[in-house]
């Protein structure tokens, strides 16, 4: 994918899709997704009919795209609970309009609660050839602070269930720093999720969204603020014992044994191509990103009346272009290059970062984040994007 | 006999100012005198006429002087000229209230007959008694339930030296007793002496700066007269100029043929070069002029210092030119350019007082559009080196190095007035001011006057605040400049990383230097957000650090959450980030916040 960016050939062409429907809300969760009773969810079958509609209309935007999909993402929300079938039904249309590489990932977010032999066998039929479990904690304590639906066993079983029906590539989320955790807990966590034997995790720092449950909890005083340092000591701990245990780093928040990363996530950190379906869902292609509306009536609405379901587009600029490609490009592992930095200064940039021990050389021409620097990583970014300045103080 | 502007008898002419301590009802009573005189009308009135300027009717108080021209029919049927001047009452301002008593041949002096007399009343008056102006004793606000008029004007009469009797009493909320003062005004004070066939002579003790119209001169005739289109000189410079327009105001600007002897008005030249119209010279005609000026004003001398710098350093030429204009109608404003490593270019300047800083500051946001950063205000030390040389430190960044011999800092005499339950905590305070107590006298059986010798620095920061609280609200002070002496003082200089700090640098009593190192550092360890790597602050006196704090390096500086295909939101967070980084400034490798300067010199909780 990085010698397609540079070389002639196009970037990889992806689908998103998003599932917006959840049984429950988590206290810590704003993403677009709806439980039973609320405002604009729609019904689940209109769902399945409008995805597959909004993936006809791709194909109709890019009449002669003669790529290939590499990979579908189907996210949520929680995917799973919808019958595998509307989830293969939109597959089987994206393979039927635009084809899938010999090797396409197709990967579904599931919750651990969902998931059954069945279901998994379902997902298989389908074309699901990856999962992603949401496991969040091992911790009892942790779980009810986030309102999470199952217990410390249910992701462990879900995940060894993958394994059994036949899954080789599975990936468990994993959030840190919420309040209640404490060192050994987390530790634990980590521990828990690795002993699985999945081939991937995904541990993500906990922030509390304005407008959720949790926020309304931070601010009268009942739940304590997530502390930066407390979640620096976790990062740094989930990182030495995923990198032992053979999955060492490729994105700042994403580990997996070498050959099992997500490569429709590296396609969003690469400057891929994707088209997302769904309400709320995001796309980019050749620059330009828009998103759909959000509810699910109106995307549902939009879609089967033939119409656009985009609420809104940016055409990016040069200088937005390049400060994605510094601001995606700095999260992985592999490095990026500085020459997509401008200005005459950009050498002394890097090497000032580097002396002061937050990058570190990763290739020929390509620079990484140190450790420290993964911490740090949107200051790098910044100073990286404000080359001049940043030599002379730096 | 006429009241035309321009060929207005002598004897037909009062000019007087009111007086007071705030708040006891100056502008009031002028919005009365502007009723009973028919000259603004009960549609058109609106309270405290006379306060013009936006931040005066903010803020309730008069800053500058207003000077307004009232034809008044009185009972002897004849109608006479009253030039009425509304003065401010706060300590700040008395340089304003002086000169316009230069303009005038008597003065109102008000008393709140729910207060009694106030440190500035008896200033004011000093001042009004100096000018050998004929006083007239008025309690206001007889209307009040707590208006106690016979005790306060048997103080007034005590202080003023005449019979209670004689100390009228007048509401200048309900209107009561103002037609009686109006008579009185015109019984007892003198009308001007000026020679109107001498040649011209006018005292300028105002000037503003108006967009449209140029420079305003506000002027008191004293000898004959200047007309309209006539040429004139400005004695200091010798420049001459064109009348373009000459009036009176009344209570809007009219244009006149003349200005005669004894009369107030202004005039016009279309000059725009606002030097040019300094307060406290002379005009006369330009042929056939006058010899000698009148005697003109003391520029009154700044008490506190402080650094103006803009936020955006390129705004430097506009605050410069801001400057300027100010300056024409406030004398007591000084300054000159400064460079500071923390905050750039900016300028050095010099106020009477924190109210007279906080104004100057708010009027140059508001009228001219910037935005400011003020550094922590400082009174003026003396400081003599062993090797016989001397510094005058305006900037404590600027206290020198070396062997010192001596400090001096400026002391002031201070008026404190209030009942005579509080001595007890005024001679406390004042005591831990390192104040001395100069004399005690009742104004009446439970009212009392404090006066002591007091450092400036003492006093014109929070003193008026604690005193306040210390007396729940009943005392008043004033002060004035009262020479130097030799204090134990040192500077405490504010490290950040390692590298002073200019704008924080404070010169301090030794024994106070503790607890500001202490308060400073602790201050700034909230204000500064954490950096990648351990940033100690120090307090020093010297190389000696008195204090030490600590920010912790920050260890985590990352969105570690998934997006998704979001990506146009975190770019946006990331471009906020980029754009919170220009709002920086670096000091050594250090990166603050504007906002934490701005609060770090706030002066409330400084000392
Ligand atoms: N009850 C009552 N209130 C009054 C009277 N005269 C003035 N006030 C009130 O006292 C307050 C101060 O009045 P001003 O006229 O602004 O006082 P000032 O002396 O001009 O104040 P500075 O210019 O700031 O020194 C206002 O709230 C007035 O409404 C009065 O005769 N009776
Ligand atoms: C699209 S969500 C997955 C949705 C799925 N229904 C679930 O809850 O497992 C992807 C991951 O983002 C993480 N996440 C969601 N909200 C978060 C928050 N406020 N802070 C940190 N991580 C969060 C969780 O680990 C979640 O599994
Ligand atoms: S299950 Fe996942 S998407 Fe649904 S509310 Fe919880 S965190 Fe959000
Ligand atoms: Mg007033």
């Amino acid at each position: 994918m990085r010698q397609d960016r540079r070389g002639t050939s196009r970037p990889a062409l992806r689908f998103y899709v998003h599932v917006p429907y959840c049984a429950a809300r988590c206290g810590y969760c704003d993403f677009n997704t709806y439980v039973p009773g609320e405002q604009g969810r729609g019904s689940r079958s209109q769902w399945r009919d409008a995805a597959v509609a909004e993936v006809a209309a791709a194909r109709a935007a890019l009449p002669v795209d003669p790529r290939p999909v590499a990979s579908v993402f189907v996210g949520g929300g929680t995917p799973t609970l919808l019958p595998a079938a509307d989830l293969g039904a939109v597959v089987a249309r994206i393979a039927e309009e635009f084809g899938l590489t010999a090797d396409a990932e197709v990967t579904v977010e599931a919750n651990p609660e969902n998931i059954t032999p069945r279901l998994l066998d379902d997902l298989l039929t389908a074309g699901v050839n990856r999962l992603s479990i949401g496991m969040q904690s091992a911790d009892p304590a942790v779980l009810a602070v986030l309102d999470r639906r199952h217990q410390r066993d249910g992701a462990v079983r879900a995940a060894r269930l993958a394994a059994l029906a036949g899954f080789d590539r599975v990936s468990l989320d994993l959030i840190y720093g919420t309040p209640g955790e404490t060192d050994a807990s987390w530790r634990d966590t980590v521990r828990t999720a690795i002993d699985t034997g999945v081939t991937h995790v995904s541990a993500y720092a906990l922030k509390v969204e304005p407008g959720t449950a949790l926020a309304r909890q931070v601010a009268a005083g009942h739940v304590a603020p997530p502390d930066d340092d407390e979640a620096a000591s976790r990062y740094e701990a989930a990182d030495d014992m995923l990198t032992a245990a053979g999955l060492p780093w490729y994105e700042i928040s994403n580990w997996a044994v070498p050959g099992h990363e997500c490569r429709h996530n590296v396609g969003y950190w690469s400057g891929d191509d994707w088209w997302g379906v769904g309400p709320g869902a995001h796309s980019h292609l050749a620059g330009v990103r828009w998103w759909n509306v959000r509810h699910p009536t109106r995307w549902t609405a939009a879609v089967s009346g033939g119409e656009d379901p985009r609420e809104g587009q940016e055409v990016l600029d040069a200088d937005q272009r390049r400060t994605e490609q510094v601001m995606l490009g700095v999260r992985l592992a592999a490095g990026f290059d500085p020459d997509v930095l401008v200005g005459p200064g950009r050498r002394r940039t890097v090497a000032a970062l580097a002396r002061r021990g937050l990058l570190e050389p990763a290739g020929e021409r390509e620079w990484r984040l140190t450790r420290r620097g993964r911490l740090l990583a949107d200051a790098v970014t910044v100073e990286l994007l404000q080359p001049v300045r940043s030599a002379a103080t730096g | 006999m006429t009241t035309t502007p321009g060929s207005t008898d002598q004897s037909l002419i009062r000019n007087f100012c009111i007086i007071a301590h705030i708040d006891h009802g100056k502008s009031t009573l002028a919005d009365r005198m502007l009723q009973a005189t028919d000259l603004v009308s009960d549609r058109e009135m609106r309270a405290q006429y006379l306060d013009r300027m936006d931040i005066e009717r903010e803020r309730g108080i008069t800053i500058k002087s207003q000077a307004v021209r009232l034809p008044y029919r009185a009972v002897d049927g004849r109608t006479y000229v009253l030039n009425l001047i509304d003065t401010p009452g706060h300590v700040d301002f008395t340089y304003e209230v002086s000169r316009s008593l230069a303009a005038c041949e008597g003065a109102v002096l008000l008393v709140d007959a729910a207060q009694g007399i106030e440190a500035q009343t008896l200033a004011n008056l000093y001042l009004a008694l100096e000018n050998d102006l004929q006083i007239i004793p008025v309690l206001n606000k007889i209307d009040l339930p707590a208006a106690q008029p016979d005790k306060y004007a048997a103080e007034l009469a005590h202080i003023i030296g005449c019979s209670p009797d004689d100390v009228l009493r007048v509401s200048a909320k309900t209107g009561a007793g103002v037609a009686e003062l109006l008579e009185q005004i015109v019984a007892d004070i003198p009308p001007p002496t000026g020679d109107p066939d001498a040649p011209a002579r006018a005292l300028i003790f105002d000037s503003v700066y108006d967009t449209y119209r140029g420079v305003v001169t506000y002027v008191r005739m004293v000898d004959g007269s200047l007309d309209h289109r006539q040429r004139i000189e400005m004695m200091s410079t010798g420049a001459t100029h064109e009348a373009l327009e000459v009036g009176v105001i009344s209570p809007e600007p009219v244009p006149g043929d003349a200005l005669a002897a004894g009369e107030v008005g202004y005039l016009i030249t279309g000059v725009k070069d606002v030097r040019q119209s300094r307060v406290g010279d002379t005009v006369t005609t330009a042929a056939a002029g006058a010899a000698e000026a009148l005697g003109g004003y003391q520029d009154p001398k700044p008490m506190v210092y402080s650094g103006l710098f803009p936020i955006d350093g390129s705004d430097y030429p506009v605050l410069r030119d801001a400057l300027d204009k100010l300056k024409l109608n406030d004398a007591a404003l000084v300054y000159e350019p400064e460079t500071s490593t923390a905050l750039g270019f900016g300028f050095r300047c010099g106020f009477l007082g924190l109210l007279h800083l906080e104004i100057v500051r708010e009027r140059l946001e508001r009228e001219f559009g910037l935005d400011l950063i003020s550094t922590a205000p400082s009174v003026v030390y003396r400081v003599g080196m062993e090797d016989g040389t001397e510094h005058v430190v305006t900037n404590p960044s600027e206290f020198p190095d070396g062997k010192i011999a001596e400090v001096n800092e400026p002391i002031v005499r201070a008026t404190v007035i209030a009942p005579s339950d509080y001595v007890g905590a005024i001679m406390e305070l004042c005591q831990s001011r390192r104040g001395t107590l100069l004399g005690m006298d009742y104004l009446s059986s439970d009212r009392v006057e404090l006066r002591y010798t007091l450092p400036l620095a003492e006093i014109v920061f929070d003193f008026f605040d604690a005193l306040k609280s210390r007396t729940r609200g009943y005392a008043s002070l004033d002060y004035e400049p009262a020479g130097e002496q030799v204090a134990d003082l040192v500077k405490v200089d504010i490290l950040l990383h390692g590298d002073a700090v200019d704008a924080f640098s404070a010169i301090v009593h030794r024994d106070r230097a503790y607890s500001y190192g202490v308060a400073m550092a602790g201050k700034l360890k909230e204000l500064i957000p954490r950096q990648q790597f351990e940033v100690p602050i120090q307090a020093a006196i010297g190389s000696r650090v008195i204090a030490r704090e600590n920010i912790r390096a920050i260890r985590k500086d990352v969105l570690a959450k998934c997006y998704g295909g979001d990506i146009s939101r975190k770019r946006k967070l990331l471009e906020k980030q980029k754009e919170g980084k220009k709002r920086m400034k670096m000091v050594g490798s250090v990166e603050v916040p504007q906002e934490a300067f701005i609060a770090a010199l706030s002066t409330e909780s400084d000392r």
